[in-house]
């Protein structure tokens, strides 16, 4: 479990952070460019001196301000996957992975092998070249195996996928996936896509400003209004998650999700967790059962509430059962229209191809 | 060739090449400090490394006279000790080179340490990497053409120092008498002519040589760093 709480200036930037990041699991640490999660990780690393506060990995104090304890960055074991990959020019492949593994401290339990970390990441074929012949997914998976046999017990990505184009990035997330389900080690996970958060975390923890204004498991956080004020409304949705319970012959599959069922077009086995967003905008809300409709999704709900959003559209939030809640982003008037309000029974409609959904392998802790 | 001409040839590449030698570990030293520490007075620090660029080579050699000569507070110190005499030897000569070129190797090792990433150096921090090793398996290879380059610049132009040597160390003949100060004395004498235009011929060709192989070395390292 790693336990952040720190305070850093930087000229007029002002941080003042505090979160954890338990284990296993990805945490994602989300924001837009410039609120400071880039400092964080260097506080995190320990390439920066906090001003305040604490870093600690469980019971191991890294820095501690009050009792003036600071441990260097070598001495940290905790792995960095930069944006910009870091590779040393100088050196070839092979020599790039064994830098940090070279290095690892006498008595560390091996977690990390060699020949495994090459076949996780698909890098034998990578071993002799150099750096600049390398494509940029192809320079983070070799940066992520680095890292990893340095024997981090924690790993940093801080938007290890940004400055790759989005055929690029498969180069890279379907590793990232591998990683996160086969292997025990926490992460944290900067970025400011909340697709890439989606797909890869299960945990959220919302910076704005240099503060972290939210934090907890994806659903919670996909529902505060604070990451909307990020996202922009048409990003909008209320992500939801349960285990896939069939699989139909048309590749369609069905999941559990409060009490009610949703179809999903996406390629997952049965038993595999899904966590799925549902955006706002998609959702369509009925005041009676639809019937001939070619949507797939016809979900029971209890309104909760009918707030404003932006423009002339309300944001209606629903309840699906066991405390799962929806939210459908729809105009004023057809909100009016239908007089919709609190304990209204209501349906709520879904598409099945409108949900993008994401298989994780363990369930989540 | 004849005698003189060879001496001259050999004992101006001997100088040379020992100037280099003497220059390199501080001309990398002083070259991260300027780049990488920060200390008061580094602005005056960084003019007084310089200085041999501006000053009149006679009195960097005569200052050298004064310090390094055998009655001089580190020349005496020397010579009492170790036996050591530097005033009037190559060795002396190959001194007084190194200080004149230095600001040259200083400069260009300077240039290549500005443009090392330093994110690379906090990358390989993480991996458990200490300063000095740091310095050694990232900085160092990265600086490389850089110092091949300030290397390569110094021992051409270490051939061809005049002022400095020949006021610190002295004219004479198969100790210090360089190309360019047999050149001298060569047209100083009257049949010299002959003489003269040979000496400066090989001069010529050495340090043509000299810069085309420093272009070649440079382009291969790059080459290699993939740049």
């Amino acid at each position: 479990m790693l336990l952040v709480d720190v305070g850093k200036r930087r000229g007029d930037f002002d941080l003042r952070a505090r979160f954890s990041a338990p284990t296993p699991g990805i945490t994602a640490l989300f924001g837009r460019s410039g609120c400071g999660k880039s400092t964080l990780i260097s506080l995190i690393a320990g390439l920066l001196a906090p001003d305040s506060g604490r870093v600690m990995i469980g019971d191991d104090v890294l820095v501690d301000c009050d009792r003036h304890l600071y441990v260097d960055a070598r001495h940290r074991r905790i792995g960095v996957v930069f944006q910009d990959s870091r590779l040393f020019p100088h050196l070839d492949v092979q020599a790039n992975l064994s830098y940090g593994a070279k290095r690892v401290p006498r008595g560390t339990p091996e977690l990390m092998r060699f020949d495994e970390v090459l076949a996780l990441l698909g890098l034998e074929k990578l071993l002799g070249r150099r750096p600049h012949e390398l494509s940029g997914g192809e320079k983070q998976r070799v940066a992520l195996g680095r890292a990893l046999l340095s024997q981090p017990r924690l790993l940093l990505l801080d938007e290890p996928l940004a400055s790759l184009d989005m055929a690029r990035r498969e180069e890279v997330l379907p590793y990232l996936e591998r990683l996160r389900d086969n292997f025990s080690l926490p992460i944290v996970y900067v970025s400011h896509q909340f697709d890439e958060v989606l797909r890869l975390a299960t945990r959220v923890v919302l910076l704005d400003a240099g503060h972290v204004v939210a934090e907890g498991d994806i659903a919670t956080v996909s529902r505060d209004p604070r990451l909307r004020a990020i996202v922009g409304p048409e990003s909008v949705g209320a992500v939801v998650a349960g285990s896939v319970e069939r699989v139909d012959s048309g590749g369609l599959a069905t999941l559990r999700v409060g009490d009610a069922e949703l179809t999903v077009e996406v390629d997952a086995q049965v038993g595999q967790r899904l966590q799925i967003q549902v955006l706002a905008r998609d959702v369509i809300v009925a005041i009676e059962p639809p019937r001939g409709l070619s949507v797939r999704n016809v979900v029971p709900a209890r309104v909760v509430s009918v707030t404003a959003d932006s423009g002339r559209a309300v944001l209606v939030e629903l309840d699906i059962g066991r405390t799962t809640t929806l939210l459908a982003r729809i105009t004023e008037r057809a909100s009016t229209e239908l007089a919709l309000g609190t304990d209204k029974q209501v349906w709520a409609l879904i598409k099945a191809v409108s949900l993008r959904g994401h298989a994780f392998n363990v369930p989540s802790a | 060739m004849n005698g003189i001409e060879a001496e001259a040839l050999w004992l101006s590449l001997s100088v040379a090449a020992r100037s280099v030698v003497f220059n390199l570990p501080f001309a990398i030293l002083i070259a991260w400090l300027l780049t990488r520490a920060r200390f008061a007075g580094r602005t005056l620090f960084d003019a007084f490394v310089h200085l041999p660029l501006v000053l009149p080579p006679v009195v960097v050699g005569y200052l050298l006279l004064v310090l390094f000569g055998v009655r001089g507070p580190i020349g005496g110190w020397l010579y009492e000790t170790f036996g050591i005499r530097l005033a009037f030897t190559s060795t002396g000569a190959a001194l007084a080179t190194a200080i004149m070129s230095f600001p040259l190797v200083v400069r260009a090792i300077r240039i290549s340490l500005e443009n090392v990433d330093r994110g690379l150096e906090d990358a390989a921090r993480t991996l458990g990497a200490g300063p000095f090793d740091r310095f050694f398996s990232i900085t160092l290879p990265l600086i490389l053409p850089g110092v091949l380059a300030g290397a390569v610049t110094a021992f051409a132009a270490g051939l061809g120092e005049f002022g400095a040597v020949i006021t610190f160390a002295s004219n004479i003949p198969g100790e210090t008498r360089t190309l360019p100060l047999a050149l001298y004395t060569a047209i100083q004498s009257p049949d010299g002519d002959a003489l003269a235009m040979r000496l400066a011929l090989i001069s010529l060709s050495l340090g043509l040589a000299g810069l085309l192989a420093s272009e070649f070395l440079a382009r291969s390292l790059r080459r290699r760093l993939g740049r």
